[in-house]
């Protein structure tokens, strides 16, 4: 048997997706020209699926720290900082982060999929349990690998359905970590922290926030959904990730935890791979200065996203649970949304696939994720593009009034 | 074999019958669904369907079946099987 025939079905998946227009797997950026739009197939197109929230890719203070950093220290660490030694920038930035977090630790990693393996793995062993939402990403999934503990799911966003899980372990040996998202990248929903906490303390677990869409969005000063909720002294671990609000690339996770530096020689996702360029540092300390300095930014991200979810909706769309910077529009089968998302990129709007397994429920969607660079116009262009494919589908009857015209 | 140990202990075609009725509305009866069922090549069910059903069965059972388990069970036969064992402990 080849090495690859146990993807046959991923390669049929594949061989349907690909069938019905463009490869959404291989959209080719070819010229990138702002936060917001880019030449994809030679056209001009709005992107709405980049999870830039605070639309800093551009920014022109963290493009300056960069280029600084990278004439003064080079393009690269060539290796992990237990052998190469650490940067200033690796210092500062997690000095930075554990400020602004108000925390007494943090641990930078080189993505936040592996801040996740890191944590996961060097958090737990065999003899602990890892109690997980469903709806938990694929890097908590392959952290829960990593770890070796026993892994228990539970109910997405479901504190009694997490209870009962837990009284079902009660009675067996070894800590309980629990862990979940701030915001839900596929839908765009929160967790139940405040309830998730009280359960997390009646069992005496830990619990552990993957707060990568939520760090920059939620929270009086972007601290995420553990500061919005105001129950940030019971999250033990808070993850996040350089690639969405900070518009970068890296992971860190930041924690009170006494002994915490010790993780630094226990995680072997730290340990065992080299560290994040000075650049990149750079650039992500300048984004969490404007992060801090720019609370307007924050402010037009969630004035965005109510703008596109209003639209959206009152066309009739079925979209997540709640207003956030990912809007998820639901459609009612794979190909339908793959169909959709040809005929949004053939117009020049970028939106991601999102197809099961990957989805909860087996759902299809599509996911738009709003920035705070995206204008009113632009906005108001997605959602009359998403319109135009509805009609143009037959999912959604063209309003009378405007067929009339 | 520890197949056939298990099979001739008592609970065993208890919670098989269970299982495969819980399958069968699972799947809305499209299939024939007996012990040597594979739930991935048999009944077309991705590896998140195939941790929903251990989520369900969990309620069913009352008992904890990590997820750990699942590189063990391919077939019917297996997961009644793991159940067992677990509820031993
Ligand atoms: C919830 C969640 N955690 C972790 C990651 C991984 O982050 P990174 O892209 O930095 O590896 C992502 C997204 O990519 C995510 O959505």
């Amino acid at each position: 048997m080849s090495l690859l025939a146990r993807f046959t079905h991923v390669a049929n998946n594949y061989g349907k997706a690909t069938a019905l227009g463009a490869n959404p797997f291989k959209v080719r950026m070819e010229k990138v020209i702002s936060p917001t739009e880019a030449i994809v197939n030679g056209r001009q197109t709005t992107l709405a699926g980049t999870h830039n929230y605070l639309g800093l890719t551009f920014d022109a203070d963290c493009i300056e720290a960069a280029i600084a950093a990278l004439r003064q220290e080079g393009t690269g660490t060539t290796g992990s900082r237990v052998a190469n030694g650490s940067y200033s920038h690796h210092r500062g930035l997690e000095d930075e982060l554990a400020e602004f977090f108000g925390r007494r630790h943090a641990m930078v990693f080189s993505t936040g999929y592996q801040a996740n393996l890191g944590m996961l793995s060097a958090l737990v062993g065999p003899d602990d349990h890892l109690v997980i939402d469903a709806d938990c990403h694929a890097s908590i999934y392959d952290g829960c690998k990593l770890a070796g503990a026993k892994v228990t799911r539970f109910r997405h966003n479901d504190p009694a359905d997490l209870e009962k899980r837990l009284r079902r372990l009660a009675a067996e040996g070894g800590n309980k970590l629990i862990v979940i998202e701030g915001i839900y990248s596929m839908l765009g929903d929160e967790a139940p922290l405040r309830e998730i906490v009280e359960v997390k303390k009646k069992y005496g677990a830990y619990l552990l926030v993957d707060e990568a869409h939520s760090v920059g969005v939620l929270g009086e000063r972007g601290r995420g959904l553990a500061e919005a909720a105001g129950c940030e002294a019971d999250v033990d671990f808070v993850v996040g990730t350089f690639s969405k609000s900070f518009g970068s690339v890296g992971g860190f996770c930041v924690s009170d935890m006494e002994g915490f530096d010790l993780l630094r020689v226990a995680s072997r996702p730290y340990t065992f791979t080299a560290s994040l360029p000075p650049s990149v540092m750079a650039s992500v300390r300048a984004a969490l200065k404007a992060l801090q300095e720019r609370p307007e930014l924050r402010r037009k991200l969630h004035d965005n996203a109510a703008l596109l979810y209003g639209e959206l909706s009152r066309s009739g769309f079925t979209l997540g649970p709640v207003v956030n910077p990912i809007v998820a529009v639901r459609l009612e089968d794979p190909e339908t949304a793959i169909r959709f998302w040809n005929g949004l990129l053939e117009r020049g709007v970028y939106v991601n696939l999102a197809l099961p397994p990957a989805t909860p429920n087996g759902w299809s969607m599509l996911r738009v994720s709003v920035s705070a660079a995206h204008s009113a116009k632009q906005l108001m262009h997605i959602a009359a593009v998403f319109r135009d494919v509805a009609y143009d589908l037959g999912i959604l009857e063209m309003p009378v009034r405007a067929a009339a015209f | 074999m520890n197949g056939s140990i298990a099979v001739a202990e008592a609970g065993y075609d208890e919670v098989l019958r269970d299982v495969m009725t819980f399958l069968n509305d699972q799947t809305k009866r499209r299939y024939e669904i007996t012990e040597s069922t594979n739930m991935a090549r048999d009944l077309n069910l991705d590896s998140l369907a195939v941790m929903d059903v251990l989520l369900a069965l969990e309620d069913k059972f009352d008992v904890s079946i990590p997820i750990n388990h699942l590189a063990e069970i391919q077939t019917v036969s297996d997961l009644a099987r793991t159940i067992i064992d677990i509820k031993k402990g």
